[in-house]
């Protein structure tokens, strides 16, 4: 008999909390955009925070609301931005796709002695967090002597959410075909050295020292001293020189790599051109010609 | 014992010598899941600190008025699951109607939240310690309290410990574990205190 008191009660209070729920689930019901859900489903879902909101969920919704311009998505790119145009019914621009760059060519290379031949001088070990924020706060910028150069302890790596970060010789590089230009790595860079370019524009100056050419000389082999000659070379006037560090301007530049067959320190780096060592000349109108 | 001083007396041991996660090791999978951010570990810590409170009250209610009566005390924890598991629900549902501020705080923890035995065990020790209806909404409230202190101290620690390099078989969950245990033996400390 017990038995079954037992069963009447607690399948009757199953029973009435079902019935609360669904009575609740009515009552509470809140009506939501069905264009949030095809929103939703144009964005990549993988949450990076790129645009500056708080995962896809938080930039639909704000795209929802008109608070945020359409075409903020690095990684779902053009055609996420047209699909979220179509929903919303407006014309989107087209978006070109950027991926990150790290200004830093200061890879170490030693030889059998543990000389360096190449690349940025450590000044001191680091024995601390494997942080790069961590290590560019200790001992009067961290342990490389250039104070402008990647730390190399991978803070950009653990920020990837595309695993498109990796260390070599010290410093980060960046896999463009696996990058979305989400910058998540360059917000949590304490140098500020990651920037976002054009994958199709083979000519970067990857480096941001802004130190005078004698001091960038002591901390590192490969840092611009702001010598000029790429500014001397380029036929259409895009690179300029401030603060002792070179810099193009992409609207004008042509990408014909002059620039990266002349610097003295190699930082200049053009990705159509293999080895960055042997002089490359190229006249203006004509083909090619190998010195 | 004057009726303040029981209160006293639960809100201490609530917080520290009885502390839910590192004394009496309830709630030890979102300690664990939900512990990896000090903002995260605080979102989740005040949901629970909120579920625990009500569902205090309500599982009081079902015991008292429905159990008891009807001599079917021992299905308490059945009982009890079922309430919780239909508060949580309401709960949430409420929220996202009412609140919808809260429900983005609390939203993606309160699931997470409906099985948690932490809840559970709350409501089963306000019945083992014959607790009144009051005592027992404000045990519900400091345990949650405890798990609230006890999660974000050790989110903390975590924080520092991902960046810190131990050795490579360490790294991950067995450090982990073994800082909880560390914290919890820490915590046996306060169980020297003497309540009222």
């Amino acid at each position: 008999m017990e038995i079954v008191t037992a069963i009447v009660i607690l399948g009757g209070l199953g029973l009435i909390f079902g019935l609360v729920l669904a009575a609740a689930s009515k009552i509470f019901y809140v009506e939501t955009d069905p264009r949030l859900e095809q929103l939703n489903a144009c964005l990549p879902g993988a949450n990076c925070g790129g645009c500056g909101f708080a995962g896809c969920a938080g930039y639909a919704e704000a795209v929802l609301k008109g608070e945020a311009p359409i075409g903020k998505c690095a990684s779902g790119g053009n055609e996420a931005a047209q699909e979220m145009a179509a929903i919303m019914g407006v014309e989107a621009q087209a978006v070109t796709r950027k991926v990150a760059l790290v200004r830093c060519s200061g890879e170490k290379h030693y030889d059998r002695d543990g000389n360096l031949t190449s690349g940025a001088r450590v000044k001191a070990e680091y024995e601390g967090f494997k942080d790069c924020l961590a290590a560019s706060k200790v001992g009067g910028y961290g342990p490389l002597s250039c104070k402008f150069g990647c730390l190399g302890f991978g803070t950009c790596v653990k920020a990837c959410k595309y695993g498109a970060m990796s260390v070599r010789d010290g410093v980060a590089h960046v896999d463009e075909d696996l990058c979305v230009g989400c910058m998540a790595c360059a917000e949590v860079c304490p140098r500020h050295l990651i920037v976002p370019v054009e994958p199709d524009r083979n000519v970067v100056i990857a480096c941001a020292s802004l130190a005078k050419g004698a001091v960038t000389t002591r901390g590192c082999t490969t840092g611009c001293i702001g010598c000029g000659l790429c500014r001397k070379i380029c036929p259409k006037d895009a690179i300029t020189i401030e603060r002792n560090l070179a810099s193009i301007d992409y609207s004008k530049c042509d990408n014909c790599g002059m620039c990266a067959t002349v610097c003295p320190k190699h930082l200049i780096k053009d990705s159509k051109v293999e080895t960055l060592g042997e002089p490359v000349v190229k006249s203006i109108n004509g083909p090619e010609v190998k010195v | 014992m004057t009726y303040v001083q029981t209160l006293l007396g639960i809100l201490i041991s609530a917080l520290l010598t009885e502390n839910f996660i590192l004394v009496k090791f309830y709630g030890i999978c979102p300690f664990m899941g939900v512990s990896k951010k000090i903002d995260t570990a605080l979102g989740m810590g005040m949901a629970v600190t909120f579920v625990m409170a009500i569902a205090s009250a309500a599982c009081w209610a079902v015991y008292h008025l429905i159990l008891v009566k009807l001599s079917l005390e021992y299905m308490k924890t059945v009982a009890f699951i079922l309430v919780i598991a239909a508060i949580v629900q309401v709960v949430e549902m409420f929220l996202k109607k009412a609140v919808p501020a809260l429900y983005k705080a609390l939203g993606i923890y309160l699931p997470l939240i409906t099985t948690n035995c932490a809840v559970l065990g709350a409501a089963l020790v306000n019945v083992q310690n014959n607790y009144d209806f009051f005592q027992s909404v404000f045990f519900g409230f400091c345990g949650g309290l405890g798990f609230t202190l006890a999660i974000v101290l050790f989110a903390s620690v975590r924080e520092r410990v991902e960046k810190a390099d131990c050795p490579q078989c360490f790294k991950g969950f067995p450090i982990t574990l073994i800082s909880a245990g560390l914290l919890a033996l820490a915590f046996m400390g306060f169980s020297g205190l003497k309540l009222f």
